[in-house]
């Protein structure tokens, strides 16, 4: 098993790509500083007990002001910015992938259902897609979040999945409408399978591939958007770690010189999504043999 | 029928989320007060004869008072029109006609220097969200070197009903960065989208004729390549208006731009209500009509498409 996953084209392209490969450590290193940052974080920017307004606004540790208990400095609230970015990785990431399968199960079923019995269903969940489309996720999460009076981690998620789920819709339905066609589909009719089984066990499997490159490249755009959510402050509250707010709160700083505290959560940010793409350019090239062709 | 959906959406959220009638009469009012407003505003009758009530008003551009400030709400957002107005406009423009010029730069040559940096640079503009680009460019250009204002709108000057500001110089100085930054995201895309039309389009059959007709490489590249290339990304230019709009208020936010995005963040931490609702219908109506002018644009670009 594992000397067939090794041997496979998938892992052969994979290990020859340097940028995917650095793209993937990155994106693992990230990960891990997420799910261990509370032993990472040289302390917890949100217990009270341990922030003290007095160590606000530090200069990283390399800088005259600086200290080494801060290692890139403190925000205005006395917090460490290297632990809160490590905590805010956590929200990031965790509303990233969180988004990203929730929306790509809403788009499946509706994209699978309108794509496989067409009709009235298909024309109505398309029109819908439409619109939501064309409102445009980013502008239909800040309005949906607008609206809600209480603001958690699974609002925002909320928000995003309901202007997400198009782009997911889409593509499958259109896998569908390719794979329904082939003969063994109608095989499985007239074997008597039920349209539950056949959509699940023949048509899925097969229209799946596309929407695993969905999926990687919706991971970044995610990610910008819950910091653009958080940024403008319809995002997670305040009493949540997250890097568009950090990065918020540093705006006001930027004209006394302090650029620490907006320019490290950025930078990680920047990474982030960069090793996404990364990692998610391999992945279309690796999932589309008509490019692989061309090229 | 799609703004008669969002007519009703907005309806259910202008009623359902929240008491209107505690953000008007403020908490410490009394019952009876409370009853007052209730009757004043409408509020105490059935369901369907408000939304009627709401509907016909819309439809008349009436969308009720702000909560807050008392004035027509359709009015405070069409005072803050223009300013967003200029500013899409600068910014559409520096998306199309940048990412087309630097696009067809990358397909002509490839492997030049040249090409790696802007192909490099339009990575950066995909993966950094444009408020981090914003807040960059106030960094740099404002903080760093003192070139340009930080925020605001500058001096304007007011022609009837419109503000404009792109009579004054300080009105253009002040244009820049947000526009810039507003621009990011897109010409980065039309870049890619030129880049790979243009590289498709280059290896075919008619090009390879114009060439060895010995036709100057200005009437090859403009008129035989670019033409076919321009159909496509005119249209996903004008479909993703809806990111246009939404990254609108994203900068307008960082750079204190006095425009209807601005407005609506203001609007939503005070719960003002009728002035949200507004800026939705606005939105839609807005969207809606691009992407039909963007459809008919489609069949006047490319005569293979006829709409019955």
């Amino acid at each position: 098993m594992i000397k067939n996953i090794l041997q496979s084209n998938l892992v052969y392209s994979f290990v020859r790509d340097i940028s995917a490969i650095a793209g993937a450590m990155v994106l693992v290193v990230f990960i891990f500083c997420a799910l261990f940052a509370p032993v990472l974080a040289p302390m917890d920017p949100y217990d009270l007990t341990t922030v003290e307004l007095s160590n606000s606004l530090m200069a990283p540790a390399w800088m005259e002001t600086g200290s080494l208990s801060f290692p890139l400095g403190t925000d205005d609230q006395g917090r460490g910015i290297l632990s809160t970015i490590l905590f805010g990785l956590r929200t990031s990431l965790m509303v990233g992938f969180s988004v990203v399968v929730i929306s790509s199960i809403l788009g499946i079923i509706f994209g699978m259902l309108g794509g496989y019995y067409g009709g009235i269903l298909d024309a109505f969940i398309m029109r819908t897609a439409d619109t939501v489309f064309a409102f445009s996720t980013t502008l239909l999460a800040i309005l949906l979040l607008g609206i809600f009076q209480s603001r958690n981690i699974w609002t925002v998620v909320f928000a995003i999945c309901i202007a997400g789920w198009v782009k997911y819709a889409r593509t499958i339905r259109g896998s569908v409408l390719e794979v329904k066609e082939n003969a063994y589909i109608t095989a499985a009719k007239a074997s008597g399978a039920k349209d539950f089984r056949i959509l699940f066990r023949h048509v899925l499997p097969n229209a799946l591939p596309p929407v695993f490159v969905l999926m990687a490249v919706d991971l970044a755009v995610v990610i910008m958007l819950e910091a653009t959510l958080s940024f403008l402050g319809v995002g997670v509250p305040i009493t949540e770690p997250s890097l568009g707010m950090m990065i918020s709160i540093g705006k006001n700083y930027i004209y006394a010189g302090m650029w620490w505290m907006v320019l490290f959560p950025g930078l990680t940010l920047i990474l982030l999504v960069v090793a996404i793409n990364l990692f998610s350019d391999w992945l279309r090239d690796e999932m589309n043999p008509k490019l692989a062709l061309r090229s | 029928m799609v703004l008669l959906a969002v007519s009703f959406i907005c309806f259910l959220i202008f009623r359902f989320t929240g008491d209107p009638v505690l953000m008007l009469a403020g908490k410490y009012a009394t019952q009876q007060e409370r009853e007052q407003v209730r009757i004043a505003y409408g509020l105490d009758r059935p369901f369907y004869v408000q939304y009627a009530n709401f509907l016909g008003n819309a439809l008349k551009g009436n969308f009720g008072k702000s909560y807050i400030s008392q004035v027509d709400a359709l009015d405070t957002i069409l005072e803050r029109f223009p300013a967003t107005f200029e500013l899409a406009l600068t910014a559409i423009c520096i998306s199309l006609l940048a990412g087309v010029l630097l696009g067809v730069v990358v397909s002509i040559k490839p492997k030049s220097l040249v090409s790696r940096l802007i192909m490099a640079g339009s990575l950066g503009g995909i993966s950094i969200p444009t408020f981090l680009m914003g807040i960059l460019w106030v960094m740099l250009f404002a903080v760093f070197l003192e070139w340009l204002p930080p925020f605001g709108r500058g001096e304007t000057v007011q022609i009837g009903p419109w503000r404009t500001g792109f009579l004054t110089l300080d009105g253009l100085k002040h244009i820049i960065m947000p526009a810039l930054t507003l621009s990011g995201y897109q010409l980065a895309v039309i870049l890619r989208l030129t880049r790979a039309g243009m590289r498709e389009v280059l290896s075919e059959e008619y090009i390879k004729t114009a060439w060895s007709k010995g036709l100057s490489p200005f009437t090859v590249i403009v008129k035989h390549a670019l033409r076919n290339v321009l159909i496509p990304v005119v249209t996903i230019a004008g479909l993703s208006f809806g990111e246009l709009i939404a990254f609108s208020i994203v900068t307008e936010s960082i750079f204190q731009w006095p425009g209807m995005g601005n407005l609506l963040l203001v609007s939503i931490f005070e719960t003002d209500h009728p002035v949200i609702v507004t800026y939705i219908m606005m939105a839609a109506c807005i969207i809606l009509a691009i992407n039909i002018l963007v459809d008919l644009l489609y069949a006047w670009l490319n005569p293979k498409i006829q709409y019955n």
